[in-house]
């Protein structure tokens, strides 16, 4: 199994993977070793199995007239106790490209660290941007030569390059696909529900962050994995923006305010009469 | 010098690396190349050495593609040649792989240059006895480009040059005569350069052209008379222009 190592090394190499008889010897990368254990197979699947469940977030991102908005909300459990409420799940790898960050935290922010320090890279030895085709097959290489070893990694890649907005979904079974709406974490179906009833190709910016604050906000009413803070970015040709981070606590005030009913008013006069 | 030449990996007290300078040597017997960027066409040329009898010619092509938008020629040992250029047409199909883009020229260039390092600067191997042309157009912009790689391993971008053999008076007549052309302009400016050193006619002449909306196209003989004998004619009519005393005197 050739595995990319290139993210342990410190010098990472460019064009990882050119069979070069003459380099074997002299430049070869270093190695770590597999699990000594009788069941690698098993062993593999246990390691899988075991951080399946831990996709506990929503995060969502959608191309529209204008460009890429990318949200996600802010909470990290581990199982039913919430171990943060204000987690950074939009990954800055550079000034105009965001990595969304669904299942291990640990290895989403490694590994799109890892792609950040490769498009820099990228950039000086072609003296051009790297496409955000390229920079998500990068990681989809890398993740997919980790398969099967217990990576848990759902994350969208969403920038603008040369060819305009782009947005990929890549994980750690090695899939990427390409697309204009993607959704991914526990609270994907409540966040597709409504992303994909309010979602027009023409919205404006306001319109399109309005859809994506509510979409989380929905999300996180329904799914106890996610919760904490809803955080909107925009990405455009000048590079990625903040728009806004609302607690979704306020915002469900703000969606559904309170009206006394007509029975609470009578129990707040009783005492009176 | 002879202490210095036997392990590549040795400097010599000068600062020579000698299996570098022999590599150099072996360019400078091989056959004249060309190559002449304009703007929107480019132009290799290469010598032929006149093909024996029972050699089917169409197997000994001087001139290949690593993809469909670069070619390459080179001078020098076409044995390195054809392992540098699997190696190079590899490396373009990997990056269309890894990032779904073709390669630049530069990219590619680059490539290979750094093949070539490697190879100066490893135990019990000898440099590739090559210096090779690279043209094609960026992917992106459109943009023309030439480049030159060498044994040494370095590269660089060039509007028209020449390796092998007699490539200094090739290069000194690209020199005195390059403009900025387009087109025949660029085919004929290739040509009448190698006519500068190889005996004319198509059968010693192989020329390919590149432009962006066909690719790499190979001239037959027959065009490639067509134009020597325009070049002739040319060259004729100036020369009679020069004989000719001016009408006023």
């Amino acid at each position: 199994m050739k595995l990319d190592l290139s993210g342990f090394e410190s010098t990472p190499s460019l064009h990882g993977g050119a069979v070069d008889d003459v380099g074997e010897d002299l430049f070869s990368r270093p190695s770590f070793q597999l699990p000594a254990c009788s069941d690698f197979d098993g062993f593999q699947k246990d390691a899988v199995q075991m951080v399946k469940p831990a996709k506990g977030t929503t995060t969502l991102a959608f191309i529209f007239k204008e460009g890429v908005i990318v949200a996600a909300d802010s909470r990290a459990s581990m199982g039913g106790y919430i171990s943060s409420q204000s987690v950074k799940k939009i990954i800055e790898i550079n000034p105009y490209m965001l990595g969304t960050m669904a299942g291990g935290a640990a290895d989403c922010q490694f590994w799109h660290r890892n792609l950040g320090i490769k498009c820099r890279l990228h950039e000086l030895a072609n003296k051009r941007r790297i496409s955000v085709t390229g920079a998500s097959k990068l990681l989809a290489n890398i993740l997919y030569s980790y398969r099967g070893m217990g990576l848990s990694v759902g994350t969208m890649i969403a920038g603008w390059d040369e060819k305009g907005p782009g947005l990929y979904y890549v994980d750690s079974e090695g899939g990427r696909l390409k697309g204009a709406r993607f959704s991914v974490g526990s609270g994907s179906p409540y966040a597709y529900g409504v992303l994909d009833s309010g979602y027009r190709y023409d919205m404006t910016k306001e319109e399109a962050a309005e859809l994506a604050r509510r979409a989380i906000y929905h999300a996180t009413f329904r799914d106890g994995a996610s919760g904490g803070v809803a955080s909107v970015y925009y990405v455009g040709p000048d590079g990625w923006t903040k728009l806004s981070g609302d607690d979704v606590g306020e915002l469900h005030y703000k969606y559904y305010p309170v009206v006394p009913t007509p029975i609470e008013q009578e129990m707040a006069d009783a005492p009176a009469a | 010098m002879a202490r210095y030449d036997r392990a590549i990996t040795v400097f010599s007290p000068d600062g020579h690396l000698f299996q570098v300078e022999y590599a150099l040597e072996a360019v400078r017997k091989g056959n004249a190349a060309v190559g002449v960027r304009g703007t929107d066409t480019i132009v290799l040329g290469v010598e032929k050495k006149s093909t024996p009898k029972l050699q089917d010619s169409r197997s000994v092509r001087k001139i290949v593609s690593l993809d469909t938008h670069i070619a390459l020629a080179c001078a020098g040992l076409k044995a390195d040649a054809r392992v540098l250029i699997n190696r190079a047409r590899i490396e373009c199909q990997s990056h269309r792989l890894t990032v779904e883009d073709p390669v630049t020229v530069e990219y590619i260039t680059r490539y290979i240059a750094g093949l070539q390092q490697k190879y100066t600067q490893s135990g019990g191997v000898r440099p590739f006895g090559l210096s090779t042309l690279i043209v094609g157009f960026d992917p992106y912009t459109g943009v023309p480009a030439l480049y030159q790689t060498d044994p040494s391993g370095t590269f660089s971008a060039w509007k028209a040059n020449a390796t092998g053999r007699n490539s200094n008076s090739m290069r000194e007549f690209l020199e005195k005569n390059y403009k900025e052309t387009s087109g025949q302009e660029t085919v004929k400016l290739a040509i009448r350069t190698l006519l500068e050193v190889v005996e004319s006619g198509g059968k010693n002449i192989e020329i390919a052209v590149m432009t962006k909306e066909h690719g790499l196209r190979q001239l037959d003989e027959a065009e490639i008379d067509a134009i020597v004998a325009e070049i002739e004619a040319e060259k004729a009519a100036a020369e009679a222009a020069k004989k000719t005393p001016s009408k006023d005197t």
